[in-house]
C-alpha cells in the first residue's frame, strides 16, 4: 500500500512531471519563472489548489457524477475556479506584495491546464481519495520543482550575453527543452524494475 | 589602451597571475583524455577514431560557424575540440558516423552557442549532445558493438560496425551484433562481470568508459595540474561507494552489486573525471561543489538501481547542472558585517 503511494508520488513528482514530461501548465511555467521567490510561492499556491481540487473531485466522482456523468468537466472547472478564488482572497489578505508580484497569473491558475489535467487523470486512473491527494501533492511538488529550477537558470542566464535571436521566450523554451531532456533520466524510476 | 613606445608601463591589477588560462586547462583535459582514447582504439579498433573524429568535426565545425565573426576567435582555445572529443568517447562504438557528427553539432549549438559561448552555458555541451542523441535514436545509442576480444578470435583492427557508414536518416535493417555492457548484464541478467576486466577495460560499453584504470590516470594528472576542484569527484565517488555499500551489505547482496563493481563500470568514472568537473557548469563555491557531487552520486545510484535504465551518469550530471544555479545561491557566503539572513 505505502509502496503504491510512493510510486504515485514519485511518478507525479519526477517521472511524469506535469510540466517537463506532459507539457501541461506551461503558461505559468514561462510567465512566473523569472524570479525564484515568486516561483516558490506560485508553486505553493498551485499545489494547494491541486490538493483541494483533487479532494473535491474525489467527492464529486463518488457521490454526484454517477448520477450525472455529463457534468464531469463543468463541475471540475467550477471546483477549480472557486478554489482559486479562495486562494486569491487569502493571499490578497495575507501578503499584498505577493499578490501584486503574481499579478495576472494568480487568477490564471483557474485556467492552468495542469490542474484540470490532474483531476481528469485521477478520475480516469480510478484513484481513491487518499491516492488522489498523494498524486496532487506529487504533481504540485513537481510543478514547483520545475518552476524553481527554471527560475534559477533564468536568473543566471539573464547575466550571460545571449545571442539576440534567442533572447526572451525563445531561450526559455530552449531551456525548458534541455531540462526536459535531463528529466528523461527518471524514466521508470521506482516502477519495480522491468 | 596600448601605448606606443611606452616609457612608463601602466597596468591595472591583478599583477600576480597563476598562469591558469582557458587554453591551458583545455590542453590539460585533452591530454588527460588521450590515454582513454588510445584504450578505446585498442579495444574497439579503428571505429573508435572514426566516431570520435566525426563528433569532433561536428563540434568544431559548429563552433566555427557560430563564432567566426567574433574578433577574439574562440575556436583557438580548444574548448570545442575538447567537447567533441569527450562527446565521441561517450558514444557507443557501433554508432553511424553521421549521428556522432550531429551530436557534436547539437552539443555545441544547443549546449553552448545559444548561451553566448564559452563560460556562459549551464549544461555540459557534450552531455547535451549525447542526451539529444539518446532521445532521438534510443535504439542505436543502446546497441553496444562487442569489443575486439569478445569472440573466440580477436577481431581485426580495421573492422567497421554494420552501421558505421550508414547514410544519414536512412534506415537499414541489418542484423547488428551486440554485446551487453557490464551494467546491463548486472541489471537485466544478474551476472557480474569480472572485476579485472572492468578495471582494465576489456568489456563492452561506450568508447571511453571501459578502461577504469586509464580514466583514473587521467584524473590524477588533472588533479596534479589542479585543473578541477577535487571536492566534486571525491563527493561523487564517495557517495556512490557508501550508498551502494549500504545497499549491498545491508539489504540485498544478490540484487545490488559490490561498490567496486559500481565504481569501475559504466560511465561513472568517465563522467566524474571529465564531465562533472567542468568548471563552467558546476557550482563555484567549495560547499556547493560538495552538494553537487553528493547529488550526482545519489542520482546515479537511484537511476541505476531503482530506475528503468541501466546507466544514469549522464542524466545525473545534467540534472545537477540544472540545479547548480540554485546550489550556488543557497550556499552564498554571508556578506561581511551583515546579519545572518541578509545574504540572500
Amino acid at each position: 500500500m505505502s509502496g503504491e503511494l510512493l510510486y504515485i508520488f514519485i511518478s507525479a513528482l519526477l517521472v511524469n512531471n506535469f510540466v517537463l514530461s506532459y507539457f501541461l501548465g506551461l503558461c505559468p511555467f514561462f510567465g512566473v519563472s523569472g524570479k525564484i521567490d515568486t516561483a516558490v510561492r506560485l508553486g505553493a499556491a498551485t499545489t494547494f489548489v491541486m490538493v483541494v481540487a483533487s479532494l473535491c473531485a474525489s467527492f464529486l466522482h463518488a457521490f454526484v457524477l454517477p448520477y450525472a456523468p455529463y457534468l464531469q468537466l463543468i463541475s471540475y472547472i467550477l471546483v477549480i475556479a472557486s478554489t482559486v478564488q479562495f486562494v486569491e482572497m487569502f493571499i490578497k489578505k495575507i501578503s499584498p506584495a505577493l499578490f501584486r508580484a503574481l499579478g495576472i497569473f494568480l487568477p490564471l491558475i483557474t485556467t492552468n491546464c495542469a490542474i484540470l489535467g490532474l483531476v481528469l487523470f485521477q478520475t480516469s486512473r480510478q484513484y481513491s481519495a487518499l491516492e488522489g491527494v498523494v498524486y496532487a501533492v506529487g504533481a504540485g511538488g513537481g510543478f514547483t520543482l520545475a518552476l524553481v529550477l527554471m527560475a534559477g537558470i533564468r536568473e543566471e542566464a539573464e547575466l550571460s550575453d545571449l545571442p539576440k535571436v534567442v533572447r526572451g521566450t525563445a531561450m526559455s523554451l530552449l531551456i525548458a527543452g534541455m531540462i526536459s531532456l535531463a528529466f528523461m533520466g527518471f524514466a521508470g524510476l521506482f516502477s519495480g524494475g522491468e | 589602451m596600448t601605448q606606443r613606445d611606452p616609457r612608463l608601463v601602466l597596468q591595472t591589477s591583478p599583477f600576480l597571475q597563476t598562469g591558469v588560462t582557458t587554453p591551458r586547462i583545455m590542453r590539460d583535459v585533452i591530454l588527460a583524455a588521450l590515454p582513454t582514447l588510445a584504450a578505446a582504439t585498442w579495444n574497439f579498433g579503428v571505429v573508435a577514431l572514426l566516431v570520435v573524429g566525426s563528433a569532433t568535426a561536428g563540434a568544431v565545425g559548429m563552433e566555427w560557424l557560430t563564432t567566426r565573426k567574433r574578433p577574439d576567435n574562440p575556436l583557438l582555445d580548444g574548448s570545442a575540440l575538447l567537447t567533441g572529443l569527450l562527446l565521441g568517447l561517450t558514444l557507443p562504438p557501433g554508432i553511424p558516423l553521421w549521428m556522432a557528427f550531429l551530436g557534436g553539432v547539437v552539443g555545441i549549438g544547443l549546449g553552448k552557442a545559444i548561451w553566448g559561448g564559452l563560460g556562459q552555458n549551464l549544461f555540459n555541451p557534450a552531455l547535451i549532445g549525447r542526451a539529444f542523441l539518446q532521445a532521438a535514436f534510443p535504439i542505436t545509442l543502446t546497441s553496444w558493438m562487442p569489443n575486439r576480444f569478445h569472440g573466440e578470435q580477436v577481431a581485426g583492427f580495421w573492422r567497421l560496425g554494420e552501421q558505421t557508414l550508414a547514410a544519414p536518416l536512412m534506415r537499414r535493417d541489418v542484423e547488428v551484433v551486440t554485446a551487453a555492457t557490464p551494467l546491463g548484464l548486472q541489471k537485466f541478467e544478474g551476472t557480474l562481470t569480472d572485476l579485472g576486466h572492468t578495471v582494465i577495460g576489456t568489456t563492452g560499453g561506450s568508447l571511453g568508459e571501459t578502461s577504469a584504470i586509464l580514466i583514473v590516470l587521467g584524473g590524477l594528472y588533472l588533479l596534479w595540474r589542479r585543473a578541477f576542484d577535487w571536492r566534486i569527484p571525491a563527493a561523487i565517488l564517495g557517495t556512490v561507494v557508501v550508498f551502494v555499500a549500504v545497499l549491498h551489505y545491508g539489504f540485498d547482496a544478490s540484487r545490488f552489486p559490490t561498490p567496486w563493481f559500481s565504481l569501475t563500470t559504466g560511465g561513472l568514472l568517465f563522467g566524474t573525471v571529465f564531465m562533472a568537473t567542468d568548471p563552467v557548469t558546476s557550482p563555484t563555491s567549495p560547499k556547493g561543489a560538495v552538494i553537487f557531487g553528493v547529488g550526482v552520486g545519489v542520482l546515479v545510484v537511484l537511476i541505476r538501481h531503482f530506475g528503468g535504465l541501466p546507466e544514469g551518469v549522464m542524466y545525473a550530471i545534467l540534472l545537477m547542472n540544472t540545479a547548480s544555479p540554485l546550489i550556488d545561491r543557497t550556499v552564498q557566503s554571508r556578506v561581511f558585517g551583515r546579519g545572518r539572513k541578509a545574504a540572500s
